[in-house]
């Protein structure tokens, strides 16, 4: 284990006071404010996973959807039979599995290709699902347990927090180190004798579980699974969008991304109904053309310049 | 910066009467959830937008609601929730804490109302179901008190078809082949399912089956099958898209059974649209009283007031919920939350789809389940207890 | 036999989806997630034309295909360009044009919805069977496979005898080295991306004639469109072709065979394999 140095620290107890805040939220805010704060927890606990991969290796994956779905199909099956945290850990192996084995056969594709096959993967699951479904003659999946507000919000505080404290640790690791190394030419780092499949898959099981606890998670919010709900491939989309947006090169950058985001989606949703669509999607276009490089982009300028004028 | 969705022509009989009349109207906030985009859109923008139009514009015109003697002018808040359960949720909890909503009108869909039934339980809404189909109903108002179902369940749905069969090969007018296939998506699912059986033990034959994905491109696959198999009634639980593309698909074939079911979107305005003389005797999902002068008058508002047809089965049940909780407010003189609930739990409704009441699972168990396109009007033919029924006819080609 | 044609007849279907995706990525490097929105608006189109004015949608497509070269010419060179010259490298401009494309999706289904709404669609054209080999095949289906036919030919000749067709051909192999011999790459790859915008939008408007849309059903062609680009080999037209009639036949076996419920599961199945063994697709080159 490397030294930690002051910056660290310094990093670390920041990290902590924002967790300790995002842990009082609850008792902070109002019913609604709790809605929307549980509806970022979910999107910054799945677009953080998601730009733990794709930051550094650059694929962009699709298959969210795919275990999101597969999270909760796991929880909506076994609720009646298994006490739910062991679902939500299952969920997770399921996931972890899946992704690995995804991994294995995706590491000679590379580019769009790696995209459109994960895109292809997430409908696939979903069609045999469905099937599997339909063969066994049961219709959506009631889910009998409910939760509080807070309590999802918790849970996915908690899964959010262990989230940053992989990534943390992966950067510190010679595992980052690896990854870093093919993002920027993966040609160099096979010669450098890293392991660059092993790398690769490795760390493309951390989204894929991460994902399917998520779905678990979630289930019961929801109450009531089927294939058009669980496999959405919205869902995949919108956490590529709020990953990029937030940008990928740092840790934090989704919960850049996702913050932002999650409040303009929501004042766009309420003021213009029956616009939604249509103001959302111009402003993807705003945002990309105004900050080519995320929001992280705009808040390290923005510290630049602070620290410029202290400088002088 | 929160823009109300203030209906036009509220606005104007709201000015007109404050103008007119001395006493100034106070205005009821009624919140509406359902899509506007994402994959039951075009389900919702038929049967439930138009209706939400229809009812505020009605109540509206006609003063406002009487409650003890104040008059309440309607105010509609809508919101799209992309049919994404997460974003039906933000809506409802947003209606309730942020805009103050009196009360909220149910959302569109089983999935979707029952993703937002927690909501309107804890802040005390009563959630009077219109599109939602369950045979799990106990269960969920066991869970839900407040929550009510009034389009019926799977079951009664599935059996009504089994009922209108049989009375055709009582009458020997069709033998006991039947080919059934269902889209393999939740709905079709549960209907193929319950009718199985039924249809084995009526003495149906059951010569082909089949499932096919939601969003199959090609299904001439299926109705060559089933023709193969020679069938003489076709049985499709179907979703919108494959409702259009099965009957198309059986017009190619000259699939000739006499006796052609299809279940979602069947009762459409589109569906006589696209297909013309062909959906002359093509059953489906669904029906209503047509000749009943109320559901006559109901009709020509809404084409009148929003500029479309209803469809013939969930449109004019959407508009019966909403009256359901007009009835309430008035004869309670109250919009306390509570005692509406407690009087809607209570009372039989005389709505434009007729009476409603409820069984002790706060179910409607009196509800269409087949209609029949007859000469550009879709009629119902099997109900689980309505009046009005008229007598099934078959098929006769599709010129 | 009778499996056969009428996979190929959805075959042809699913080249009309793909073949003008496969011009905008393989020539313009722009993965263009509206695609399917375009061809759902010459759908809505060919609906329109044929309710209000009984146009025939064999008529709508000669109207119809400037229009939309028109309009995503102009998309391409006042959204799309300023992001091709802003990108720094190739990945830069891939994750671009992902979010704005992803943005132009929406912007066109709220534009679709506020001007026909969010209603089902659908008009009967030609359902008439005909009778090949003992077996019925309706007449709007046959139409739209010798529209494909028509299609995809016409645009292989033009890129492989035409000097603009090789020289976006040379595009698609090469942008920096063809700018060095000499060829406008901005120029050309406006007119790949606006080309293959029409070829989308007649490909809606054929198959408007037997399938049932609606303002957001866009997405589910834009999924099937990549799908089909990406088995068949990025930026090439054959690729497309032998995909989308692979995936149309190997459908209809299952369907008519095994059972309809398994047929998507088959079809991304198939789609999963390929890429397996060929990682760049059935004609794609290798990438370096």
């Amino acid at each position: 284990m490397m030294r930690m140095k002051s910056t660290d620290y310094k990093a670390l107890s920041v990290s902590i006071v924002l967790l300790l805040i995002a842990i009082c939220l609850p008792w902070i805010v109002g019913d609604f404010a709790l809605t929307l704060a549980v509806n970022m927890a979910m999107f910054t606990v799945l677009a953080t996973s998601w730009a733990l991969f794709s930051g550094p290796t650059h694929y962009i994956s699709l298959a969210t959807a795919a275990f999101f779905g597969l999270g909760a199909y796991t929880m909506g099956l076994g609720v009646d039979h298994l006490p739910f945290w062991l679902l939500v850990i299952l969920a997770g192996l399921f996931g972890a599995i899946m992704a690995g084995i995804i991994g294995l056969a995706t590491l000679r594709l590379s580019g769009v290709y790696f995209v459109i096959f994960t895109l292809g993967l997430a409908e696939m699951t979903r069609q045999i699902i469905t099937y599997i479904q339909n063969a066994t003659g049961q219709k959506g999946i009631l889910i009998s347990i409910w939760f509080e507000e807070s309590t999802f919000y918790w849970m996915l505080v908690a899964l959010a927090a262990l989230i940053f404290l992989v990534g943390w640790l992966i950067g510190r690791s010679r595992l980052g180190f690896a990854l870093r190394i093919i993002g920027d030419d993966e040609e160099v780092a096979r010669h450098s004798g890293i392991n660059t499949a092993l790398s690769k898959v490795l760390l493309f099981m951390i989204p894929g579980s991460v994902a399917a606890m998520s779905g678990a998670i979630i289930a019961p919010r929801y109450g009531y699974i089927e294939p058009l709900i669980a496999f959405t491939p919205m869902l995949s989309f919108q956490v590529v969008i709020m990953a990029l947006l937030g940008g990928t090169g740092r840790l934090w950058g989704p919960l850049a991304g996702v913050i932002p985001f999650s409040i303009l989606w929501e004042l766009i949703s309420a003021s213009f109904p029956n616009q939604t669509t249509l103001l959302l999607g111009l402003s993807f276009l705003i945002i990309v053309y105004l900050l080519p490089q995320g929001f992280v982009g705009l808040l390290l300028k923005i510290r630049a310049k602070i620290g410029d004028g202290r400088g002088y | 910066m929160k823009k109300r969705m203030f209906l036009k022509l509220s606005a104007s009989a709201a000015l007109a009467l404050s103008i007119g009349a001395v006493q100034a109207a106070e205005t009821l906030k009624i919140g509406a959830v359902a899509p506007k985009t994402g994959g039951l859109a075009g389900g919702a923008v038929v049967s439930f937008w138009p209706n939400v139009k229809l009812w505020a514009h009605d109540v509206n015109t006609r003063g406002g609601l009487d409650v003890g003697g104040t008059k309440y002018m309607v105010e509609i808040i809508e919101y799209d929730d992309q049919t994404n359960p997460g974003e039906t949720i933000k809506a409802v909890q947003r209606l309730a804490t942020q805009d103050k909503a009196d009360f909220i009108l149910a959302p569109y869909s089983t999935g979707l109302n029952i993703a937002a039934a927690p909501v309107y339980a804890r802040y005390g809404y009563p959630m009077i179901t219109h599109t939602a189909i369950s045979d799990q109903v106990e269960e969920l108002s066991n869970k839900f008190p407040n929550m009510y179902f009034t389009l019926g369940g799977a079951s009664g749905l599935a059996e009504g078809v089994v009922d209108v069969l049989s009375a055709m090969k009582a009458n020997g007018d069709i033998g006991n082949r039947v080919a059934m296939v269902n889209v393999a998506d939740a709905f079709g699912i549960e209907l193929a399912e319950r009718a199985e059986p039924s249809m084995k033990a009526a003495g149906f034959d059951i010569v082909y089956k089949t499932s096919y994905p939601l969003g199959t491109q090609d299904l001439s696959p299926v109705v060559k099958g089933a023709k193969d198999a020679n069938p003489d009634a076709f049985v499709a639980f179907s979703y919108p898209p494959d409702t259009f593309g099965l009957t198309k698909q059986a017009v190619v074939e000259s699939l000739n059974v006499k006796a052609f079911y299809t279940a979602v979107a069947t009762a459409f305005p589109a569906y006589a649209g696209a297909n013309g003389a062909a959906a002359n005797n093509v059953l489906g999902a669904g029906g209503v009283n047509a000749d009943d002068p109320d559901f006559q008058a109901y009709m020509k508002r809404h084409e009148e007031v929003t500029g479309e047809k209803p469809d013939f089965w969930a449109s004019g049940m959407v508009y019966a919920s909403f009256q359901i909780l007009e009835q309430a407010i008035e004869a309670t003189d109250s919009i306390d939350r509570k005692v509406v609930s407690e009087y809607i739990a209570n009372n039989d409704f005389d709505t434009l789809m007729g009476k409603i009441s409820w069984d002790e699972n706060n179910n409607n168990s009196a509800y269409w389940t087949v209609g029949q396109w007859q000469d550009g009007v879709f009629k119902g033919v099997a109900s689980t207890g309505r009046e009005g029924a008229v007598a099934p006819r078959l098929k006769q080609g599709w010129e | 036999m009778g499996i056969l044609i009428t996979g190929l007849l959805l075959g042809g279907t699913y080249a009309l989806i793909a073949m003008g995706l496969n011009l905008q990525y393989g020539m313009s490097r722009i993965m263009n997630l509206a695609n399917g929105e375009i061809l759902v608006a010459g759908g809505f189109a060919a609906f329109w034309f044929w309710t209000a004015g009984s146009l025939s949608p064999l008529l709508t497509i000669f109207i119809l295909a400037p229009v939309a070269f028109v309009v995503n010419w102009l998309i391409y060179v006042i959204i799309l360009r300023p992001l091709v010259k802003r990108a720094r490298s190739r990945g830069q401009l891939e994750v671009d044009a992902i979010l704005t494309t992803f943005g132009l999706s929406f912007v066109a289904v709220g534009i679709m919805l506020a001007t026909f709404g969010g209603d089902y669609f659908s008009y009967s054209y030609l359902l008439s069977p005909v009778e090949l080999w003992s077996e019925t095949y309706a007449l709007n289906r046959i139409l739209a496979f010798v529209a494909a036919v028509i299609i995809c030919g016409a645009l292989y000749l033009w890129l492989n005898i035409s000097r603009a067709g090789m020289s976006i051909r040379a595009i698609a192999v090469s942008p920096d080295s063809s700018r060095l011999v000499g060829i406008d790459v901005p120029k050309l790859a406006a007119l790949a991306f606006a080309l293959g915008g029409a070829v989308t939008a007649v490909g809606g408007a054929l198959i408007s004639t037997f399938l049932t849309l609606d303002a957001s059903t866009g997405v589910i062609f834009t999924l099937k469109a990549l799908v089909i680009v990406i088995m068949g080999g990025v930026g090439d037209v054959r690729g497309t072709i032998v995909a989308a009639l692979l995936l149309g036949v190997l459908e209809t076996f299952v369907a008519r065979l095994i059972d309809p419920g398994l047929t998507l599961a088959a079809a991304y199945l198939l789609f999963i394999l390929i890429l397996l063994f060929r990682p760049q697709g059935l004609f794609g080159r290798r990438q370096s």
